[in-house]
This record gives C-alpha cells, sequence and structure tokens, in this order.
C-alpha cells in the first residue's frame, strides 16, 4: 500500500510548489491513475513513490517505510520491489534485448542461471521470446515498451510505476500495452500507479483516479464515478477536451442527464417509461461504451409532457441515475 | 632515385618509427588509464548529476584547464624535474612520456565528460529505479552506453599524442618528429622530411581508420 500524507515538493529554482499538499492512498492490487496537464506536478508525484525525489515535506509511506527518510542502501532495496516504466521507454541502446532484462537481476546478484531462466520467461510473457538477440535500435515502439515492462517486472516487484507509459505510442499499440498491463495488474496483483494526460487511458484500465491541478488534488474516486458524475471544473474540462463530456447543453434546466451502468445499460428502460407515462423524449447527446469491462450509457434527454415527475421516479426506480444536465 | 634520398639512413628511420610507435603506445595507454577516470569524476561530480559535488569539480575543472592551456612545449620543459624523479631521465622514450600524458590526460578527461553527457539522462534515472549503485551504475549503463564516443575521443587523442611526440624532440626524445626537425628542416635535407611526414600521415590515417571502424562496430543506436 502506498500512502502520501500532506505532500509537498518544491524545487528552489523553480519558484512555487510542484506539489502542494497531496494526500492519497492507493490500495494493494489496484491500478490507480493520476491525470493532468503538463506542469500539473505528475512526473514528481510519481517519483516520490520510489525515492527518485524526495519531499519537502510530508511524508511518502511504502508499506510502511517513510520513503523519503531511507538511507541510501534501503532506498536501493525499495526501488528493487518497484518497477518503473517510462515514456521513452529508457533501454540501454549498448545491451540486447535479453541483457537488458536480465539488467536488474545482475544489478541484485542473481545467479546467471536464474537469471536466463527468468529472462526466458519474462520475454515469453510478454511475446518478446524470437527477439531476445536483438538490439533496441531493431524494435517497434510497442516491443521497446514491451522489453521496458519485462525489465520492469524482473526482480518481481509488488508495485509497477508507469511514467507517461503510452503516450509515445500509437493507439493501436497503445490499446495493446494497456491490455497486457491489465493482465499482469489481474494475473500477479500488481499494484499499478500509472500518470498520464490522456483520459482514454484512465478508462481503459483504472480502478481510482486523482485529478490533478497545479499541485493539487482536485478530484479523486473510482474512475466510474468521476467520469460520470464528474465535480470538479478541471475535470469536467479535460472529460471535455477528451470527448468524453458535453459541454453544449441548453442551460434552461429542462435537460436531464441519464447514467446507465452495469447490465441496465443495454435494456430499452427509456423506451418502456416513455410510454407507461405518456411522456415524449428527445435525447439531446449520448454517448455508449465502457469504463475498463463496465459498460455504461449517458444519455442527456429532454422530457416533453405526460408525466414528467412521474417518469423521473420510475428511471431512478429502474437503477438510472438522473441529474439535470449542466 | 637515389639520388633523392641521398640522405636517408633507413635504420634510422627505422629506428624513429619504432620510437614514435612506443611513445605513442606507452602515453596513449596512461593517458586512458589517468583520463578516463578523471572524466567519470568529472562528469558525476557535474551539476545536477549523480554525485553532484560542486567544489570538487570546481576544483578539477580549474586544474584540467590550466593543464590544457599551458602550451605543450612550455609543459615538455618545466616537466623536467618531475620527469626525471619519475622515470630517472628526462631523455627519450621513457622522458617523453610524463610530459605526454600530463598534456593529453585532461584534453582526453574533457572528451571522457563530452562523451558520457551525450548519454540519455533518462537511462541513468531508469537504472537508479533498479536500485543500481553509483558504481553499477558508471559501468553497468554509463561507460557502456557511451562506448562508441570514448572510442572516437581515444582516436582523436591517439592523434593529437602523434603530434605531442613530434614536439616531445625538443627534449631528446627522438622519434620520427624529432628526425624531421634535426635533419630535414634543421639540415634542409628535404628527402628526409619527406619520408618523415608521409610516415606521420600514415600513422594518423591507420589510427582515424581503425578508430571510425571500432565506433561503427560497437555502435548500437
Amino acid at each position: 500500500m502506498i500512502e502520501f500524507e500532506q505532500v509537498r515538493k518544491i524545487y528552489p529554482k523553480a519558484g512555487g510548489a510542484a506539489l502542494d499538499g497531496v494526500s492519497l492512498r492507493v490500495a494493494q492490487g489496484e491500478v490507480f491513475g493520476v491525470i493532468g496537464q503538463s506542469g500539473a506536478g505528475k512526473s514528481t508525484l510519481i517519483r516520490l513513490i520510489n525515492g527518485l525525489e524526495k519531499p519537502t515535506d510530508g511524508r511518502v509511506v511504502l508499506d510502511g517505510a517513510d520513503v523519503g527518510a531511507l538511507p541510501p542502501a534501503g532506498l536501493r532495496g525499495l526501488r528493487r520491489r518497484i518497477g518503473m516504466i517510462f515514456q521513452h521507454f529508457n533501454l540501454l541502446s549498448s545491451k540486447t534485448v535479453a541483457q537488458n532484462v536480465a539488467f536488474p537481476l545482475k544489478l541484485a546478484g542473481t545467479p546467471q542461471a536464474e537469471i536466463d531462466r527468468r529472462v526466458a520467461e519474462l520475454l515469453a510473457r510478454v511475446g518478446l521470446a524470437d527477439h531476445a538477440a536483438k538490439y533496441p535500435a531493431q524494435l517497434s515502439g510497442g516491443q521497446k515498451q514491451r522489453v521496458g515492462i519485462a525489465r520492469a517486472l524482473a526482480t518481481n516487484p509488488s508495485v509497477l510505476l508507469c511514467d507517461e507509459a503510452t503516450s509515445a505510442l500509437d493507439p493501436e499499440t497503445t490499446d495493446q500495452i494497456l491490455a497486457l498491463l491489465a493482465d499482469l495488474n489481474r494475473e500477479l496483483g500488481l499494484t499499478i500507479v500509472l500518470i498520464t494526460h490522456e483520459m482514454e487511458v484512465i478508462r481503459r484500465i483504472c480502478h481510482r483516479v486523482a485529478v490533478l491541478e497545479r499541485g493539487q488534488v482536485v478530484e479523486t474516486g473510482e474512475v466510474a464515478d468521476v467520469f460520470l458524475h464528474p465535480k470538479n471544473a478541471v475535470t469536467r474540462r479535460m472529460l471535455a477536451d477528451a470527448g468524453l463530456e458535453d459541454d453544449a447543453i441548453p442551460a434552461d434546466g429542462s435537460a436531464l442527464r441519464l447514467t446507465f451502468r452495469g447490465a441496465s445499460t443495454y435494456e430499452p428502460i427509456l423506451g418502456r417509461i416513455a410510454r407507461e407515462t405518456g411522456v415524449d423524449y428527445s435525447i439531446l447527446s449520448g454517448r455508449i461504451d465502457r469504463i475498463r469491462d463496465e459498460p455504461y450509457g449517458q444519455l442527456t434527454v429532454a422530457l416533453i409532457g405526460g408525466d414528467v415527475a412521474e417518469a423521473r421516479r420510475r428511471l431512478e426506480a429502474a437503477g438510472v441515475q438522473v441529474e439535470a444536465a449542466r | 632515385m637515389d639520388s633523392f634520398f641521398a640522405n636517408i639512413d633507413w635504420a634510422d628511420i627505422g629506428q624513429a618509427t619504432l620510437d614514435t610507435l612506443a611513445m605513442l603506445g606507452g602515453s596513449l595507454a596512461l593517458t586512458v588509464a589517468f583520463g578516463l577516470p578523471l572524466g567519470v569524476v568529472l562528469f558525476l561530480t557535474g551539476p545536477r548529476q549523480l554525485l553532484e559535488q560542486k567544489a570538487v569539480h570546481a576544483v578539477l575543472s580549474v586544474i584540467v584547464n590550466i593543464l590544457r592551456a599551458v602550451p605543450f612545449i612550455i609543459l615538455l620543459i618545466i616537466m623536467i624535474p618531475l620527469t626525471v624523479l619519475l622515470v630517472g631521465t628526462s631523455l627519450g622514450v621513457a622522458g617523453a612520456i610524463p610530459p605526454l600524458v600530463v598534456g593529453a590526460a585532461p584534453f582526453f578527461a574533457r572528451l571522457v565528460e563530452t562523451a558520457l553527457r551525450e548519454v540519455d539522462r533518462g537511462v541513468i534515472e531508469a537504472s537508479q529505479a533498479m536500485g543500481a549503485t553509483p558504481r553499477q551504475i558508471v559501468f553497468g549503463a554509463l561507460l557502456p552506453e557511451a562506448l562508441p564516443g570514448l572510442i572516437a575521443g581515444i582516436t582523436v587523442t591517439a592523434i593529437a599524442l602523434v603530434s605531442y611526440t613530434a614536439m616531445a624532440g625538443v627534449v631528446g626524445a627522438g622519434g620520427l618528429g624529432d628526425l624531421a626537425i634535426r635533419f630535414g628542416y634543421q639540415r634542409f635535407q628535404t628527402d628526409v622530411m619527406i619520408v618523415t611526414v608521409v610516415l606521420l600521415l600514415v600513422l594518423v590515417q591507420v589510427l582515424q581508420m581503425v578508430g571510425d571502424r571500432l565506433v561503427v562496430r560497437v555502435s548500437r543506436r
């Protein structure tokens, strides 16, 4: 478990705080996303977890250890239990794929026979068994990130940190890498903390999300809650930018926003209730999609005529969340 | 043909060639032995680097700059007492090597520092994130990643040393440069001048070619 307690980080030369009183809790085995625009403090936040940066104030606690207060040897030990992957992969260009994956094991003094066995196993896991003898320059971006993942997992860490891990990849490759990360989370119970500026990444694999803006967490919670019912203006703007939130609804209060989650997404609830109550509806905007594996639908509708209050009551009774559209 | 090469004593030329190669080999090996660690320390203690140490970096940097600022011909002469202390003589191949190393090692150290700066910072950060010690980062990541740049630096240094060995003739070091100055220049023996310069040219050419090939061979980018 990872815990941020009122963490502040100030870079003396930059002026102002990169992180300003951040408190967070990442549970064992979850995929936790931190989203924010560039300069929001994401990079600093993720680097505090493995001690690449030290907090100016407050504490970052990982499995009971205060990361910022560890002596160098203790910090190195901790880092062997935390894998990290990077936007630009950061592979050693002078070493082969197999040697890159072997590197953290060599650092830890693992016997050669054990290294060979583990490297073969990891490369098979990330689908690169045939590329062991190649150099990074001979690989595509997606393949390089797979090497990065294999390398990060070599020492069997319990936590994986992803620093904009898919930001340099094309959409299709991004999908494959995210699917691999989701599999690893499920199969190994790996805790994943990722930072990104892409809402899509959060939607695809995160359980919970924190929205970071100018060094502060402005909103945090289950991804579905934050996405479907964003409370903060920053979150709404980011969702709108990603095309996941409507920002052009008539503001006269007549429009309602209906949110369907889970199996009810696919049921003909709206049509049935409209028929029963004699209410007409027109759909102003809407979307049906998934957050991780959970389907959801979100419609902005205007209800006209008939018994609108009754329609609204019945919708809520059927498990649909109804709120005034903003 | 015979009359043109009238002044040439091929045995002298052969001996001078061997002397030049011995000076070059000896001084290059020692230059790398001293300059490489110095360059690594210069890099590591530099601003925003792994073992940032402002004072250490500033002191080393000034020493390196002083040694690089002194013209080699002056260095040769002011080094004489130290050279005698170190190798027992200021003459011949042995007497030339200490000033050559003192002249070339700071130069090579700067080339090492530059080559290490070319290494992607992300690679260093990734190594740190894996729990590498500074020593493991230097030997496991930095030096292997910088290898092409280091070999190019050794090549440049070797060629600079070839021209330094010619000046070392001034303090009686021997070698092809010495022959070119004493016979070719001071006694107007143009044929000796031509032969020695051609031999030096061949040496420089071979060094550059071997260096370039090695760089290509170790480059994986």
